[in-house]
Formats: structure tokens, sequence, C-alpha cells
């Protein structure tokens, strides 16, 4: 029997999530010839996403248009996801490891007592069997697990390590709708609150600006953010940062926050405990901007500058606009 | 109200990893409270003071994890439930965890049940949705406000930094998200009475279980550590000549921007 993949596709603001796109690749490199089935849930036409998962190199997708997938519950994508794995039979599932990701796979492996590997970050094959690469201890240390006894390959991956296959509009595949029978959902959503200044999410940043308890006030973020949106990228914070209210704690990286894997991340301000690094030491490129000379964030920095933030920031913002 | 609060142990997050034998090495690790099973363990205090009721933690572990149950039964919790499966299991994955709590909560009345959004060590972030599947009751993951109004929770869910208000009835399992609360510290007079709370200490066997039932879905076939980053380069010079300077090479070595 040859394999069939289903992937879970995720839209943000109407628009798929990059690590869905990913999710595909990795489909992919679990197995190679594998029928990769994109799965797009919603409420209304996802045909334009659907499309978007094969050009990115989804074989064929299924639409589900329920108007309890209008927003996301676990109960109503559980159930989706569930009825469409009983009808395809696939011999693996994958997701990003997002709020959705977190929180739907686990209910659905719970419900039909299946393994699966959380937050996977490399695939590589030994013989037959799939092995998925993925941090503990925030990073600390590493582990390489595999799904026993052929059971069916089940992953969430880390937004931002599995590189996407390139767009091909040239690709096409066949597009259906199926209708899902979704339940009576038990929790009931009142609201959303958009707290995030711009859309971009830090896991899924290629460019972080974090601040520390060096940037010393809410004020003091401001160059940051300022540098962010002219990069295009996300402010993050250490742990003192959130802890003195510099900032929300949904920006704090780190063994008790995100752990984030950026291609540049640059430090303002952080001391650089060894609690923080776990949450960002695996970024690509790391530049530290700190005053104090001795500081640990000079110990794992590519590019360091010893200096006064509120000096050096203003120059790079500029340095920065005249690059563009 | 019957709340129960899942609770385990993890590494200080000072500690340093350190590899033998494929094994971490945890004979020198100072163990805590997973930190943000203790946003589970305040919460559950503050709920159980607002609106009566018992607080019982329960932990999967060894004989060494009675320490941590104490810490929470000196924070306030009322009983405490250690499943020691250190004769028992070698290896065990969140299939094996789940299993084991299911059997547990079979014979429970239970309104609320709570849990770290994710453990540090880990950090799978999969029992909590895990057992509420099995229990067939309703689950919020990464709270960052819990208000209980007779039968219905009113949640504030965190999302990736956005925050979602939801509406759900008991019995429930929430996991928690920091931000939701501060845990308090344990008081001298706390630590005397925890010494004196139930604990009951179980075995797989107590809860009807053997090895196969519980056997792992998944296996660990490697541990190692992440190369060691090496120091780069401090700039020298004036301050805009080295902000010149870095975004030269961010630009053109590290080609980053």
């Amino acid at each position: 029997m040859s394999d069939k993949i289903l992937v879970v596709g995720e839209v943000a603001d109407g628009e798929l999530r990059n690590v869905s796109f990913e999710a595909i690749a990795a489909a992919k490199e679990i197995s190679a010839d594998a029928e990769v089935v994109a799965l797009l849930l919603g409420d209304g036409d996802l045909n334009g996403q659907a499309e978007a998962m094969i050009h990115h190199g989804a074989d064929r997708a299924l639409t589900v248009s329920h108007e309890n997938l209008k927003e996301y519950t676990s109960e109503g994508y559980g159930q989706a996801v569930m009825e469409v794995m009983e009808d395809e039979e696939p011999t693996g599932v994958v997701m990003g490891h997002t709020s959705i990701g977190k929180d739907v796979t686990p209910k659905i492996a719970g419900r039909l007592e299946l393994g699966l590997i959380s937050d996977a970050i490399e695939i590589e094959k030994d013989g037959d069997q799939v092995v998925f690469t993925r941090p503990i201890y925030s990073g600390k240390a590493f582990e390489k697990k595999v799904i026993k006894d052929d059971g069916l390959i089940f992953v969430t991956i880390r937004p931002n390590n599995i590189a996407m296959l390139e767009k091909d509009e040239s690709r096409s595949g066949d597009i259906s709708a199926k209708e899902v029978d979704i339940k009576d959902l038990r929790t009931v959503i009142k609201e959303i609150i958009r707290k995030k200044t711009d859309g971009i999410d830090m896991s899924e940043a290629n460019i972080v600006i974090a601040g520390g308890r060096g940037v010393k006030s809410e004020e003091g973020f401001k160059s940051l953010y300022e540098l962010a949106d002219l990069l295009g990228g996300a402010v993050g914070a250490s742990r003192g940062a959130c802890d003195a209210e510099y900032c929300d704690y949904s920006l704090q990286i780190g063994q008790t926050g995100k752990v984030i894997t950026p291609d540049l991340y640059i430090a303002v301000g952080i001391s650089g405990a060894i609690q923080h690094l776990a949450g960002m030491s695996s970024s690509k490129v790391i530049v530290a901007i700190n005053s104090d000379e001795d500081a640990n964030i000079f110990n794992i920095a590519d590019y360091g500058i010893v200096g006064d933030l509120f000096e050096v920031m203003p120059l790079l913002v500029e340095e920065i606009k005249q690059l563009q | 109200m019957n709340i129960y609060v899942l609770l385990k142990k993890t590494f200080d997050t000072e500690d340093k990893i350190v590899i033998s034998d494929g094994q971490i090495e945890d004979d020198s690790a100072e163990f805590i409270i997973n930190p943000y099973d203790e946003y589970a363990v305040e919460e559950a205090i503050v709920q159980r003071d607002k609106h009566g009721g018992n607080v019982t933690v329960v932990t999967i572990g060894d004989e060494d994890s009675e320490k941590q149950l104490r810490t929470a039964l000196a924070m306030g919790a009322d009983d405490a439930v250690l499943i020691n499966t250190e004769d028992d299991l070698e290896e065990g994955d969140q299939f094996t965890t789940t299993k084991i709590l299911e059997a547990f909560f079979e014979d429970k009345e239970v309104d609320l049940i709570l849990a770290g959004n994710v453990a540090i060590d880990e950090a799978s972030g999969q029992v909590g949705p895990r057992l509420a599947e099995r229990l067939d009751i309703p689950f919020v993951t990464t709270i960052v406000d819990l208000e209980i109004d007779g039968k219905t929770a009113k949640i504030d869910k965190d999302i990736e930094g956005d925050v979602e208000k939801l509406e759900v009835d008991l019995p429930l399992l929430v996991t928690c998200q920091q931000g939701l609360n501060e845990p308090r510290y344990t008081s001298l007079p706390g630590i005397m009475k925890a010494k004196k709370k139930p604990l009951e200490e179980l075995e797989i066997d107590d809860l009807d279980l053997d090895e196969d039932d519980v056997e792992a879905k998944t296996e660990t076939v490697d541990i190692f550590l992440p190369p060691e980053k090496q120091a780069g380069r401090v700039l020298e010079g004036d301050v805009a000549d080295q902000v010149k300077e870095l975004v030269d090479l961010l630009k053109n070595e590290a080609k980053v921007l």
C-alpha cells in the first residue's frame, strides 16, 4: 500500500500560514512518493486556499465548510479531522506546531489512542523508519523519536524549520468539498481580542528584535518596534522585561516562554541568562547589544556591540533606513 | 467543587543538561514543580477559596516526587496522590501518562482539572487534551483568566498573543499559561501543615493496569546536545562606525538582511 499523508492547513487572517506549506514539505520528507492530501477547514469558500496548498506541493485537496468551523475550536476541528481521517485512512497526518496544532492534535491522539510527536524540527529516514528530531528542555538538548509498531505517522512541525517547497502555479489537482457532520460545540467563543501589533507571529518571523531589562521601560521598546517594522520582523522580550511590565508575557522568549529560531536575532539590553538562551540560541545569526561587556549574551552572539543601547538603537534604525 | 491538579517535576530552569550513556543525567539535578503546573496549583487554590471544595494534586513519578507534592500541599492544596511507576515502567510517553491518569480518574467525581500548558522538559503539551478526550470532558488550553459562575466557566485563552474569550460548562479541563496568576511562595506554617496532609501512594497495579496496557506508542532513539555556539566578534571603534560595520556584516557576511 502506498503512503497517503494528510496535511491540515491553517489559515490566519484569510491567508494560509507558511507552516502549512512547510507541513507539505514535511509530508514529502516522511515519504517521497506519498500522496499528499491537503485539508482546509472553515466556513465559506476555501478553494483559493486549497489551490495554494496544491501549488506548494499537495496532490489534491479536501475542503470542509461548516458554520461550526468559522472560528477554531478543538471540538469542531477535531470532529472534522477525525471524520476525514476515517474516510481517507491516511498513513500520516502533519500539522504545524501552532496554537491550533498544539490544541487539536493531542485531542485526536487521545481519542484514537495514537502516538504523536510534537514540535519536530527535522525529519530523516533510517531504512523504513521515519525519525523526528525535536527540542527538549527548551532547546538545551534534542531527542530523536520514532512512532512504534508501524503506527500512523502523526506529527506537528515547528514553524520556520522545514523549508517549504517552491511554489509552482502550474501544478493542479483535484479539489473536492466534503460534508462533515459536526455536533453542537460545548465551548462557545464570545469574542477574540487582537493584541498583536502586527500580523507577524514571533515563532514564524525571520527576524526578531528582543529587549531585556536594559531597555528600562515600555517607552524604551519603541525603537525595537521601529526596527522590527523596518525589517519586517517581530518584537520579543526576556523574562526580566516581562516581569518588569515593559511588555506582555506573550512576547517572552526562553524556557518558560517561546522557543524561536529566526534567521536573525537581535538581543537588546539582554544579559543572556541560561533560561533565555534556551529559547533563542538556535537562531541562525545572533547580534547582541549590551553595555556590559561581560554579559553572557556575548558568549553566543555572532556579532556584538558593547555600548549604550539608547545610543546604538537610533543609529541602527537610521542605518537600516538608508540601506532601504 | 472537586478540583484536581496534574503536576510533574522538572529540572530547575537553571540546570545545565548533561548526557551520559545516551540518557540525561539527573543525579545532580535540582527538581522543581514544572513552572506551568505551579500556575495550575495556584489557580486551583484560588478557585477553591472562592467556591469551596477540595484540591487534590496528582503526579506520576518516583518516590522523590513526594517533595514537589509536599510543596503543592504547603501552597494550600488539600491532599495529594503519587502514582509511583518507578518499579513498573522503564519508558513511557504521553499515551502512557494519559492511560494511567484515565484509570485514576475513572471512579472520581470531577468538576475541574487543571494542568500546566506544557512541561518545560518534554514540552509536548499533550497530556491535558489527551486526558480530557479520554474522560469525554471539554478542555481549554493556555488559559490566562478563569472565572467560574455556577456551572459555567468564563475563560480568557491566549492564542499566540491574542486573547479569546469563551464560555464552557463544567466539568472541564484547563491548561494554564503564564500570566494567569502569580504562584504564592510557601510559608513556614504552610510547610508544617503540609507534612500532616494526606498523601496517597499508588502503583499502576492499584489502578488495574499492567505494563502492556500502558506501553508507549513512541520511542526515543537518541538524545544529544546542540553544538556549542562559538562566541563571535565584538565590534570596536566609534559607536556610529560599529553600527555601520554591523549592518554591513549582516548584509554581506551573514546575508540576513
